[in-house]
């Protein structure tokens, strides 16, 4: 591990100033990846910016109805808050499909939000990958890429946002609180991560210094209605090969309203709004699921180890549309 | 008298592991001790032109860099065999020479006073390659196959009898079919660690191995020191399965840095990349397999044609097809094994070497075959019942396979199992039911035991052998405790360093059976000295008694139809001023491969003094094949949707032999069957096409079964003696938990779902 100095932030605004200054600083919320990624020598951060003090570990209701999650916010404590629960049911199942139980519990919501990818090759200094030294080439295109993304990938990069949570917020249409240099900004979740493009070393649209405070789930009636299914290689503590969130709003087996977004397919949390667009209208049906599916991955590009992931994707989006809608 | 062996005790050491107080190779406090983190090469195949090491050796902290330029030379290892140390890659000693055989191989090792210096500095250092072209996938045509001669422990790898391919060809209903497994890594959650220090020329190890005695050894050996100036120690280790039966270069490694830089020096593996290619692997497999039967099932013919992996520096036999030569009564049956050299680590053994890929295959193909001949599974197995050794005619010292079937058949709920693949529905998920046979040769060697029963009333024996996790330390207890006739806590079992006695390594699930009859012996005839005392001794009330009419119970010798008269160990020793009483024991008995091997020097040996020991020799073992069998039945549950497959149950019967501590030997059959679920639904180790480098380096990308795999297990036992292995009783356990069980998944899921996986593991994108 590359040698660091570490500080401690008592407010925002010192965690800022801190961050801006270095240009090779870090924040640490639970330190679950960043310390990973040190231990590795992919981040080689020469400041810590310990950011767990700042009051940023609630939960609350705004008077919109709305729900306000700070940045520091752990995955357990989000995951079993009641409002959450009970309204958003699927952004609770969605953390807890993700890690474990001892990384949840330290795990933060603005770490999580920022969590980089689990490409193998990613995670191995002696390999080529454009994300992590840009230009060195991608060892997954033409390597093992069973992992790998089929939607939103570039001829630079495919490799898969890997969040769980993530998922579920794109789906609820989540606003990313974010304070700078030059003060605060809301940014829409489905602006804030990046697609790989020809840098995929940038992976979202935040600036040096710029620190998450909180998360804003906007309210949304049928969000009661909703789930989120991920299949993986076994039962519990493993990324997603595909991963669906899924809200329904349906009216006497005619779906009003959707959300679908999916993981474990993708280069960032994907939303599918013209998978939503087409079950608007429409009957709960096996047929009109497996339309939307196919929609959701009409533009899939598959490799040679990850073909399976465009059917996958289908048919886990199927299984968390039939579990809304009350299908076998 | 209350048996001690065969009860369900708890571990004795159990309390010391929970509490983090039982010391690992890598917890030992040495004063003075510092941190050696290994390098390894980047490259497949080349060697190394430059090591530049002159920033990383400015650090302050650094104490030393050590590489092929600066190392000291070492002695080639003469041993090959596993029970007098094994190193696993004999043509690769650590640094010796600028050349690469293999991506992840060691080629420096920096030495400093923190491990997070020693790290730093490791990722400093920059190595200049000329890299050639390697082979690293054994489906690259470049990669050549030949047929070994020698398996492990000199063992034939080839097998032949009858007239197979004129018989397959004849055979009214015809099987042939190709199985692959890939590598896997035993991911021990102890990694392999060794601390090594010197006093003057004497060096003391702290080495996690499956081999006290073998790596005292082969530190003589190769690093060209007396035995008697080399201790290793080894009082616990978090699990091997098989990767620290043979000796990895880390061992070497330690001792050598610390003549270095003449300090005390530490090397653990990373998990990350180190532990998945210096500390060995099981070998990709590739078998196909033929059979022939009869349209009433009888089976005619069977080939086994088994392809596996090893390296460019040893040579490693993953011999699939050895279970086959005894599973079933087939007349006719050819046993091939190729191997392919490739630019990758050496494979060593792993769970059930052999047995473990090799009954996937052939109990898979079993099923298929049953399925052709519309024979329900466990009918068939009936049908081709071997009563005998299939290979010699020998009787079994002990089989009783009906009754396992039996009782796993019962605890699964075998009747309703539907032969009609996919014909279980509930909604969208489907349920399947599958069997297979379980089987491994119960092996036994020698061990030397040295006991000392106190005037305090208490024993401690001590033999060089290992607790790998299996409850050694438990169980010799148990034997001890019985035969002294001393209370369970009265009672101790020393091992784990090379000054005690020689006992077993722990491989081939031959450290009960090997070490158990020597214990026996040695307390059996600590108690009879005592007796012969009290016999003698006027002032004893046990004077002039005969022996036979003596009983010792909870440390009181007395008289077995007159309870009354009688007295302690301590009564009796103190009143004959004798501190303890002093024995040894060794008992010098070679089972390999189920048959007793014959003793070349069976003449110059010499009768043990020890009436029990002598006793146990004796015995007729020629007409025999010592082997154990059993069966696993499974049942899964399959979401047709998602492919995603959950075992619900796993039932589990064995027929081992005496079962000396029940709760142990179900932890080793149920730890076993976790293995099978990794083997057949997600464990798998890949390396990069293009560069041969390992991809799934960590345990995030190599699945190994977490606690939400668990299904609900049942495990029985025939709890049958089988006093033709040694008076103990009991053959073994372990590996033969995993042999069989990863074909019983695979065959439960193909009756769920009706696919059929050939390839594994089983994972959800094969079943959409
Ligand atoms: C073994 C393992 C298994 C896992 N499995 C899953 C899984 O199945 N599904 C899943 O979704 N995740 C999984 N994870 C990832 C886990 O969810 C993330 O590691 C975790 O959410 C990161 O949160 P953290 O607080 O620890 O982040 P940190 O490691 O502290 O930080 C991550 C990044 O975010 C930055 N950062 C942190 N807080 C802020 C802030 N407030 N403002 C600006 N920047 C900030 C840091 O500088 C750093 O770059 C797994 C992790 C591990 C180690
Ligand atoms: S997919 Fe992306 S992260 Fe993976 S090697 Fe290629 S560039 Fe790097």
């Amino acid at each position: 591990m590359h040698p660091f100095t570490f500080i401690k932030a008592g407010d925002n605004n010192t965690a800022i100033k801190a961050a801006t200054e270095n240009a090779a600083s870090k924040f640490i919320g639970g330190g679950t990846n960043l310390v990973d990624l040190m231990k590795m020598n992919i981040e080689k951060p020469d400041k810590i910016i310990d950011i767990n003090i700042l009051p940023l570990k609630e939960i609350k209701k705004l008077s919109n109805g709305n729900i306000l999650i700070g940045a520091l916010v752990t995955n357990s404590d989000l995951a079993y808050n009641e409002m959450i629960r009970n309204k958003f049911p699927v952004l609770s199942e969605a953390i807890l499909a993700g890690a474990s139980a001892q990384l949840r519990n330290i795990a933060t919501t603005g770490g999580n939000l920022l969590q980089r990818t689990r490409c193998y090759y990613f995670y191995d200094t002696a390999t080529p990958c454009n994300k992590r030294e840009p230009g060195s080439g991608c060892s997954a295109i033409n390597g093992y890429n069973r992992i790998h993304a089929v939607l939103g990938t570039s001829d630079k990069c495919i490799a898969t946002h890997p969040s769980d949570m993530c998922v579920a917020m794109a789906a609820l249409d989540a606003i990313i609180h974010v304070q700078g240099i030059n003060g605060e900004r809301k940014i829409m979740f489905s602006d804030f991560h990046t697609l790989p493009g020809d840098h995929p070393e940038i992976e979202n649209i935040l600036q040096k210094g710029d620190l998450i405070t909180a998360v804003e789930i906007p309210a949304l009636s049928f969000a009661k209605n909703s789930a989120y299914v991920k299949v993986r290689d076994r039962a519990s503590y493993d990324f997603a090969l595909a991963s669906a969130a899924v809200a329904l709003d349906i009216n006497n087996g005619i779906i009003k309203n959707a959300r679908i977004a999916l993981g474990g397919v993708a280069t960032k949390p994907w939303r599918a709004t013209e998978a939503e667009q087409a079950l608007i209208g429409k009957q709960v049906s096996a047929n009109s699921f497996k339309d939307a599916a196919d929609i959701a991955l009409k533009n899939s590009k598959e490799l040679k180890f990850n073909s399976y992931k465009t059917e996958l994707a289908k048919r886990t989006l199927i299984s968390a549309l039939n579990k809304i809608g009350g299908i076998a | 008298m209350s048996m001690i062996v065969g009860q369900p005790l708890d571990r004795k050491d159990g309390k010391l592991k929970v509490t983090g107080a039982a010391p690992y190779a890598g917890e030992f406090v040495v004063p003075g001790l510092v941190y050696g983190v290994t390098i390894q090469s980047t490259i497949t195949k080349g060697h190394i032109n430059n090591i530049d090491t002159t920033v990383a050796q400015k650090l302050k902290g650094v104490l030393g860099v050590m590489t092929y330029k600066n190392a000291m030379s070492l002695h080639q290892p003469t041993g090959s065999d596993p029970s007098s140390g094994k190193f696993a890659e004999k043509d690769l000693l650590p640094l010796q020479s600028e050349r690469i055989f293999y991506n992840g191989q060691h080629i420096a090792v920096v030495i400093a006073e923190t491990f997070e210096i020693a790290e730093y500095a490791a990722s400093l250092i920059k190595v200049d390659y000329n890299e050639e072209k390697s082979v690293s996938d054994i489906h690259d045509p470049e990669a050549k196959p030949y047929q070994p001669q020698q398996g492990l422990g000199g063992t034939s790898p080839q097998a032949k009898r009858g007239n197979t391919d004129e018989v397959l060809n004849n055979a009214a209903v015809k099987l042939e079919q190709t199985y692959t497994t890939p590598v896997y890594h035993h991911n021990p959650m102890e990694p392999h660690t060794t601390t090594a220090f010197w006093e003057d020329d004497e060096l003391t190890v702290y080495d996690s191995t499956q081999g006290v005695f073998g790596v005292q050894n082969l530190l003589s050996n190769v690093l060209g020191i007396p035995k008697n100036k080399v201790r290793v120690i080894s009082p616990f280790i978090g699990g091997g399965f098989g990767s620290k039966g043979f000796t990895w270069a880390n061992a070497f490694l330690a001792p050598m840095a610390a003549k270095f830089i003449n300090r005390p020096v530490k090397i653990t593996l990373a998990r990350s990349f180190q532990m998945f290619t210096c500390a060995g692997r099981r070998t990709t497999t590739i078998q196909k397999i033929n059979l022939g039967a009869d349209s009433n099932g009888k089976i005619s013919a069977g080939k086994h044609e088994t392809t596996s992996e090893t390296s460019f520096v040893d040579e490693f036999v993953e011999n699939a097809g050895v279970a086959t030569k005894i599973l079933y009564d087939i007349p006719n049956l050819d046993i091939v094994q190729n191997l392919v050299r490739l630019n990758r680590g050496t494979p060593c053994p792993t769970r059930a070497p052999g047995e473990a890929p090799g009954t996937y295959a052939f109990e898979v193909a079993m099923d298929e075959l049953a399925e052709k001949l519309n024979i329900d599974p466990l009918q068939l197995r009936l049908i081709n019942y071997a009563e005998k050794n299939p290979v010699d005619g020998k009787e079994f010292s002990g089989k009783n396979l009906k009754e396992c079937y039996e009782k796993g058949a019962a605890a699964i709920g075998w009747k309703d199992r539907s032969d009609k693949p996919s014909a279980n529905k509930q909604g969208r998920y489907l349920t399947g039911y599958g069997m297979a046979t379980a089987t491994y040769p119960a092996n036994r060697s020698k061990a030397s035991v040295r006991l000392k029963l106190y005037q305090e009333g208490n024993a401690v024996a001590a033999c060089c052998t290992q607790d790998i996790g299996t409850g050694t330390y438990t169980v010799m207890a148990q034997l001890m405790a019985d035969a002294l006739g001393l209370p369970f806590e009265k009672v101790e079992f020393k091992l784990g360093d090379s000054t005690f006695p020689q006992g077993p390594n722990s491989g081939g699930s031959q450290t009960m059976a090997t070490t158990g009859p020597a214990v026996r012996a040695a307390a059996l005839e600590a108690k009879s000295k005592a007796i012969q005392l009290a016999i003698a001794d006027k002032k004893s009330p046990l004077y002039n008694v005969e022996e036979s009419a003596i009983g010792v119970e909870n440390g009181r010798l007395y008289v077995i139809n007159n309870n009354a008269k009688g007295e302690t160990y301590t009564q009796l020793l103190s009143r004959n001023k004798m501190p303890l009483i002093d024995v040894n024991a060794t008992t010098d008995v070679t089972l390999k491969d189920g048959e007793k091997s014959a003793a070349a020097n069976a003449n110059a040996k010499k009768e043990p003094d020890n009436p029990f020991a002598k006793q146990d020799e004796k015995m007729d073992r020629e007409k025999y094949v010592f082997h154990s069998f059993g069966a696993h039945f499974v049942k899964v549950k399959v979401d047709s949707l998602t492919g995603m497959v959950k075992v619900e149950k796993i039932a589990s019967a064995m027929d081992i032999g005496k079962i000396l501590n029940e709760k142990t030997a179900k932890s080793q059959i149920m730890g076993a069957a976790i293995f099978g679920i990794g083997m057949a639904l997600m464990e798998g180790s890949v390396y990069d096409p293009n560069t041969g480098r390992i991809v799934t380096k960590d345990l995030a990308d190599y699945h190994v079964p977490v606690h939400a795999d668990m299904p609900e297990f049942d495990v029985q036992f025939t709890d049958k003696p089988d006093y033709n292995i040694s008076l103990v009783g009991a053959r073994g356990a372990g590996e033969i938990g995993i042999t069989g069980i990863t074909a019983a998944i695979a065959n439960a899921v193909y009756n769920a779902t009706g696919k059929r996986v050939r390839e594994l593991p089983i994972t959800p994108d094969k079943l959409i």
